[in-house]
């Protein structure tokens, strides 16, 4: 009970479990970010340095041309993710988004499993020229100039 | 000439505030708060809400008639639209968002100065040119760099469109509200810099912030309830929340304006936590400052990022180091001479209050950190991104024991209590949340995070309303009953997230016409796939008849929409909602084999969130209106009695002892 405590000693005492609840908070954050930040890898990275199976990354580069094959239940797609230096096999299980088409930039969250195929739960493509995943924004020019000139849609009947 | 009109009232507010600020400054200086311009002030905030509300509506004119040799509408408009998309699209870019927030600013300013008379005039002053202080750096940032009603030189033939995904009648509502809860924030900014400058951080300051707080708060609640349904369901993903940066930058000043509430309410009831809650009352603007710097300025991608400019990402880094800066300097300069308030004791409803403040800054600090992180790590070229495997554990660790707290707090008394007087209720809430845990538990499969949801729900549903308890309900305050709602809103919300995310079933098919598809207790069949088209975009409609449980069939038309002005794919999907949850069915792209793409999701009880959402502005709605009667009441009396006594009808919470 601190109602005996002198005034000046209950403010500090506040204070005192305040901040403590605070650092707690931070390191607590801090401890957890390190842990369950996804990291991007382009390709490049993958085939460099390859992410544990199972730790949740982002990746991100090119839909290579020719390589989208859809399996036989119908929801499932593979395709080969490139940046000019490497490529990544990836599966999908679900509705491909919006303007999801090959040679186009596209950024994938999942992880990778032990045969070496990204297993992907949630696709991000490119939008528009206003509403690209930042991440692609370190790609090559000629990868750029490439993704700007294409402008179809990906899935118009 | 209507955009002219609109320029040259925004100049002229601009002056009025520089006289404002002048005549406020002045004021503020003088003992008595009347200085040789100090009489001017009123007036020029007043005439300020005048002026702001013509220049948006011209703003809101010019897009309406798609007045195309404006560049703003050539740029984001399209004559092709539907009215209500051209309207709602005045504040659907960059440049017609931050003259909303000026406009909002300005009225809220005016309003203050039209109708605050409580606070000593000097006080008063302080406040207004703090004010004035914070609008005349939007007005630079809104007339230097995002001039609104600038015209081209050669009119385009038809305008560029509008972001379809921003092609919806949410958007007509979302951004106002939004905005009027950040910009609502701005005055208990004023305030609490006003009290700090004239060293007046009183429990009247408190009762006179508190109503503008929490009527900005209702705003935000609201405005972030509506943005989390309009990503369920526009963006197709089944998902209400998604820890984009966005949200989260309107989720931060909301838990600085939650922790404000309360701290101003231990403020004025008891005339306690003078200090934090001056502090608070700067980090909650600050907050809506860092969320408005990172949506604007474009280092985050997102649907919100109007436009990509570094210029005007510096621009409003500078007024925030300004703002941010300026107050924390003058809170470090005058805080040492704030004086102490009441001591309390642990046990307390002031206690209680305490521990709600440290849990929600510690959850405002984890969502602020998980925010920047990627922007910290991007300076060192690491590139990472933060989602739910951080923010839900993390937050869930201070949210839950406040949930806890939550029961109990609101039974204590202020200044001391003892628990032994307030075992019966904690008791029975205490065996409900053990029976549903246990209950819950037992069906296998479920994730910690949901039981305890689930758990905590349950019992603060029921703790909620404890207060009202032996009291005379038509005698109790109108704030108690707010309380009472808004912490009950608390446990709805709670429940429709902790169930959603425990017993939802997902079903991703790819099926053919006369299919049938199950998911959970719902049997569906796709009867036909047919085009059709609207005024600016085609799309292929699924058509499903769905019944739930062998119950009668219902419609079900999901879409996927193809805009051509600007080309853009969107997911229009399908929901049948029955009191126990949502069917959500999105339909995706066509195989070559000729099946569809057909994603459903059961969502039982997930429309909890939103009305929880609903049900905690509505309770704050209460407490407002119960204040501002208890203010009316009081001033009356004020006329007979002296200021700072207090009425015989006590209108701060208190619990039936």
């Amino acid at each position: 009970m601190t109602t005996g405590l002198k005034p000046k000693h209950q403010r500090l005492a506040l204070l005192v479990v305040a901040l403590l609840a605070l650092i707690g908070a931070t390191l607590l954050a801090v401890y957890a970010l390190r842990d369950q930040a996804s990291y991007f890898y382009v390709p490049a990275d993958v085939a460099a340095n390859p992410p544990e199976p199972g730790q949740a990354i982002r990746l991100g580069g090119m839909v290579e041309t020719g390589s989208i094959t859809t399996q036989a239940d119908g929801v499932t797609v593979q395709f080969i993710v490139e940046d000019g230096e490497a490529r990544v096999p990836v599966s999908y299980t679900g509705i491909l988004p919006d303007l999801f088409v090959e040679g186009s930039g596209v950024v994938a969250d999942g992880r990778m499993d032990a045969n070496g195929t990204f297993v992907a739960d949630n696709l991000l493509a490119k939008h528009d020229e206003n509403y690209m995943p930042r991440e692609l924004e370190g790609m090559t020019t000629a990868e750029m100039r490439e993704e700007m000139q294409d402008t179809v849609s990906g899935s118009s009947q | 000439m209507i955009a002219e009109i609109g320029l040259a009232a925004l100049w002229l507010s601009a002056a009025l505030a520089v006289l404002q600020l002048l005549g406020g400054f002045a004021g503020a200086r003088a003992a008595d708060g009347v200085a040789p311009l100090s009489a001017l002030v009123r007036p020029a905030a007043t005439l300020q809400a005048f002026l702001c509300s013509i220049a948006f509506l011209s703003l809101v004119y010019l897009f309406a008639v798609t007045d195309l040799s404006v560049r703003l509408v050539a740029i984001n408009s399209h004559s092709m639209k539907p009215m209500i998309f051209k309207l709602s699209g005045t504040w659907g870019n960059h440049e017609g968002s931050m003259l909303l927030w000026v406009t909002v600013m300005a009225m809220a300013g005016g309003l203050i100065a039209l109708i605050e008379r409580r606070l000593a005039e000097r006080t008063m002053m302080a406040t207004l040119a703090a004010q004035a202080f914070v609008a005349l750096g939007f007005y630079a940032f809104l007339i230097l760099s995002s001039n609104p009603f600038e015209r081209l030189t050669e009119v385009p033939a038809e305008g560029n469109g509008l972001n379809p995904l921003l092609q919806d009648i949410g958007l007509a509502f979302h951004p106002p509200t939004l905005y009027i809860g950040y910009v609502g924030l701005s005055v208990a900014f004023s305030f609490a810099v006003g009290a700090l400058l004239t060293r007046a951080v009183t429990p009247e300051f408190a009762r006179v912030m508190r109503p503008w707080v929490l009527a900005a708060w209702i705003f935000l609640t609201i405005g972030i309830t509506a943005g989390s349904y309009w990503a369920y369901y526009e963006l197709g993903w089944g998902g209400w929340w998604f820890w984009d940066p966005v949200e989260n930058a309107s989720l931060m000043p909301w838990l600085a304006a939650t922790a404000l509430l309360h701290s101003a309410s231990v403020l004025a009831a008891r005339d306690a936590l003078r200090t934090w809650t001056i502090m608070l009352g700067v980090i909650a603007f600050s907050m809506s400052m860092v969320g408005t710097f990172l949506v604007r300025s474009g280092i985050l991608t997102s649907v919100h990022a109007f436009a990509v400019d570094p210029e005007r990402g510096s621009f409003i880094l500078g007024l925030l180091i300004l703002y941010i800066g300026g107050a924390l300097v003058i809170f470090a300069l005058r805080a040492n001479t704030i004086a102490e308030g009441e001591r309390f004791s642990l046990v307390s409803r002031e206690g209680a209050l305490v521990v709600n403040n440290i849990a929600l800054s510690a959850i405002l600090g984890i969502v602020l950190l998980g925010t920047l992180y990627p922007l910290l790590t991007e300076a060192f070229d690491v590139r990472v991104s933060v989602g739910p495997p951080y923010f839900n554990p993390v937050g869930a660790i201070f949210f839950l024991p406040m949930v806890l707290v939550l029961m109990v707090g609101p039974l204590l008394r202020w200044r001391r209590d003892e628990f032994s007087r307030i075992i019966k209720p904690v008791a029975l809430a205490g065996t409900i949340v053990l029976a549903v845990l246990v209950g819950v538990a037992l069906l296998n499969d479920i994730g910690i995070l949901s039981v305890l949801g689930l758990a905590l729900a349950a019992g603060l549903a029921i703790a909620s309303w404890a207060p009202l308890f032996k009291r005379a309900l038509l005698r109790t305050p109108l704030a108690v009953w707010g309380m009472c709602l808004a912490h009950f809103g608390v446990a709805v919300a709670l429940f429709g997230m902790a169930a959603d995310s425990a017993f939802q079933k997902e079903r991703l098919v790819a099926a053919s016409v006369g299919d049938v598809v199950e998911v959970g207790p719902w049997t569906g069949r796709l009867d036909s796939v047919n085009a059709l088209a609207g005024q600016n975009w085609t799309a292929m409609q699924a058509n499903m008849m769905i019944s739930y449980d062998g119950g009668p069939e219902r419609e079900a038309r999901p879409q996927s929409r193809n805009f051509w002005t600007p080309q853009m794919e969107t997911s229009e999907v399908a929901l049948l909602t029955r009191w126990n949850g949502q069917l959500y069915v999105a339909v995706g792209n066509q195989a070559e084999d000729g099946r569809w793409q057909l994603r459903l999701w059961w969502k039982p009880f997930v429309t909890f969130i939103w009305y929880g959402g609903l049900l905690i502005a509505l309770g704050g709605a209460l407490a407002l209106v119960g204040r501002v009667i208890g203010d009316l009441r009081r001033r009356r009396y004020a006329t007979d009695v002296d200021d700072h006594d207090e009425l015989p009808l006590e209108p701060e919470v208190q619990p039936a002892s």
